[in-house]
């Protein structure tokens, strides 16, 4: 839809004898690691077990360390916590969970089921994990109707304090629910946010932060998809200093079915990454990923940064594999960086299907005149074009109320630079 | 009644090597209830012209006017220009990813109309303007132009010309690419708003096959950036037989 700046893939391999898709990395993407990255992933609940990150590991490359607050080098200490609600139905409507097959437990650090979702891979998810007092446990035992979503909101411990988080999120076998997962608020935190998906259950879950613009979240999503399991997890990201989600896939048993959205829309100072790593390990399992992002850094002022990396590995073992990856990046101003690197490594040839795509653009005047030599007057031609761009991911989101509330957020967001 | 008066047009493009001239002294009135005919070789302008009186910014005007009913097209915006009155069916239909066909149509029928079209009336008349241009209704709901074909995009050119009314339409090779069930269909849709309206047409085509379908009142003949020559319609059947090489000095294709 953009004219492209940087362009890497787009290329579909399939079966058999599928080589490893290498990336031709352009302007303003970032080059391509010499060992990809999961050769070297190292997974722990052990804090010391991780190196201090020094900002040229591949992991930690893209993010600035000193706005961390100390969250990777054990110098925080946690003087506030989360709240974390969990309701039933989504906005003004919702009610609490009595009488329904949902139940909201908290837990101490040493609860069996933790770790079910995934482990720790780097050393701030390690730090929350191993320092977090109360977890938040929450299990589905029912088929949910979709009409009546959860909504689990996590509010940030307040301005110039600093929290670790931890929240399982639990589908029980053949269980359903649409899940809201709201993060707002102001402060530091680091999370881990497990989402165990049992064999046959089916999981949609919108996850948003929309935080405070002080706020700095760093969290690790682990998301374990059973056999025959499907999970649709959508990623917002619209507020909030600094950013950094760092979702993995496990998959447990044939069958799984995943399908990873995002959105993020970045102003100046803001700096948005995401690092996500599908790990097909075992056969017949699918995913889609489609991350879209816009970007808008103040004039005269501070840049907007956004950081996408999709890595995709396909184990040996993961034959029947069906994958694609796609990101894309819409820069409105001049002072934005968008990095976009996906990564696919294939092991084995005997797979489906196997493709990548990133491509990072300015606006396409070719789009605005083609709009404005039908009268639409140009301001409303910009908005068309942004909402267009973003319309793929937010028309999947199953929730109306909340896709409102996001065609909202991205209006206001595009009223900041009078677009 | 309207009239498109451009005089002595001089347009040039940015280059690699500098600016180009393209345009070099167009003169050319089109007035309502008006079929126009260009028809040039390739290179010879025709699209920049095109584009110029629409205002694509890759067009620089360096001389010259265009007036409609008397005012300075040219010192109004692209959607100033859409809203005068003026349409500009183009060759190359841009896609918009995510903008739904009946979403785009509406919002510039409410641009161009001044206020939003009721939306009984208007469900109706959308549906009405796709049916006579073979169109499926499905379209509607897909992003404007993204994965059509050649025709289809075409037709959907045609479809915005006969809900945006336009006073004066410049159809940019709208021919061009269509098989012939297809050219007839976008002929008739032509035709019929030409019927149904007093709308001027500059026709602009490489090819004398269109004018089977739509029957220009004058053939200007467009070489090396200025009319060349201007005639009714036999100008037309002398290209079909001759080609344009008198006009060009050169063996060049035939119009056919």
């Amino acid at each position: 839809m953009t004219e492209p700046i940087a362009q890497t893939g787009g290329g579909t391999t399939t079966a058999p004898g599928a080589p490893v898709l290498d990336v031709d990395p352009g302007i303003k993407t970032a080059s391509s690691p010499k060992t990809a990255p999961w050769e070297e992933r190292h997974t722990s609940y052990d804090v010391e077990s991780f190196e201090v990150p020094r900002g040229r590991e591949e992991q930690w490359r893209f993010t600035p360390l000193r706005r961390l607050r100390g969250l990777h080098d054990g110098s925080a200490s946690a003087d506030g916590a989360v709240a974390v609600s969990v309701r039933a139905g989504f906005g003004d409507s919702a009610t609490d969970l009595a009488g329904t097959g949902t139940r909201h437990e908290t837990v101490g650090r040493d609860d069996p089921r933790l770790g079910d979702g995934g482990i720790p891979a780097d050393r701030v998810a390690a730090q929350a994990w191993s320092s977090v007092e109360q977890v938040h446990v929450v299990t589905v035992n029912e088929a949910r109707s979709d009409d009546e979503p959860l909504t689990i909101t996590v509010t940030g411990p307040g301005a110039g304090e600093t929290a670790y988080a931890h929240l399982q999120l639990r589908l029980e076998h053949h269980a359903e629910a649409v899940v809201v997962l709201d993060h707002r608020g102001s402060g530091t935190v680091a999370a881990n946010t497990e989402f165990v998906v049992a064999d046959g259950a089916k999981l949609e879950v919108v996850e948003v932060h929309d935080w405070a613009d002080d706020a700095v979240y760093v969290g690790a999503q682990h998301l374990s998809v059973g056999r025959d399991a499907t999970i649709r997890h959508t990623s917002v990201t619209l507020g909030g200093d600094l950013v950094r989600l760092s979702p993995v896939i496990n998959y447990r048993a044939p069958g799984g079915d995943v399908e990873l959205d995002g959105l993020y829309f970045a102003d100046g100072g803001q700096h948005f990454e995401q690092r996500l790593l599908v790990d097909h390990s075992v056969e017949n399992c699918r995913s889609r990923v489609m991350y879209k992002g816009a970007l808008q850094g103040a004039e005269g002022g501070t840049a907007a940064h956004t950081v996408w990396i999709g890595d995709v590995l396909i184990r040996k073992a993961a034959e029947g594999t069906d994958t694609y990856e796609l990101n894309r990046n819409l820069l409105l101003t001049d002072n934005a960086r968008a990095d976009s690197v996906p990564n696919l490594e294939i092991e084995t040839g005997e797979i489906l299907g196997a493709g990548h795509a990133s491509a990072t653009g300015r606006f396409d005047d070719e789009q605005l005149f083609y709009l404005m030599a039908r009268g639409i007057p140009e301001a409303q031609a910009r908005r068309l074009v942004v909402r267009g761009f973003f319309g793929e991911v937010i028309q999947k989101v199953r929730v109306p109320a909340l896709r409102d509330r996001l065609e909202a957020a991205i209006e206001a967001e595009l009223e900041v630079v009078g677009v | 009644m309207s009239t498109l008066e451009i005089r002595d047009l001089h347009v040039e493009v940015e280059t690699e090597s500098g600016p180009k001239e393209i345009l070099r002294g167009v003169d050319l009135t089109v007035s309502s209830n008006e079929t126009h005919a260009i028809m040039g070789p390739n290179g010879s302008g025709k699209s920049t012209l095109a584009y110029s009186i629409a205002g694509h910014p890759k067009y620089t005007v360096t001389k010259g006017q265009v007036l409609l009913d008397g005012e300075d097209v040219l010192e109004m915006a692209v959607d100033e220009r859409a809203r005068a009155g003026l349409f500009l069916a183009m060759q190359y239909p841009v896609e918009v990813p995510g903008v739904s066909m009946s979403n785009f149509l509406r919002s510039a029928a409410t641009a161009t109309r001044g206020e939003a079209p009721k939306v009984r009336h208007w469900v109706k008349e959308v549906k009405g303007a796709m049916s006579d241009l073979d169109i499926d209704p499905a379209f509607a709901e897909r992003s404007v132009n993204e994965g059509f074909s050649g025709g289809e995009k075409k037709r959907h050119e045609v479809l915005q010309m006969s809900l945006l009314k336009p006073k004066i339409a410049v159809l940019d090779e709208t021919d061009s690419g269509l098989d012939v069930d297809a050219l007839r269909v976008v002929s008739k849709g032509v035709n019929d708003y030409k019927a149904a309206s007093d709308v001027g047409i500059l026709l602009i085509t490489h090819y004398t096959r269109v004018l089977r379908y739509i029957a220009p009142d004058k053939v200007h003949v467009f070489v090396n950036g200025r009319v060349a020559e201007s005639g009714g319609p036999e100008l037309a059947e002398e290209l079909e037989t001759n080609g344009y090489e008198r006009f060009t000095g050169a063996k060049e294709e035939q119009p056919a």
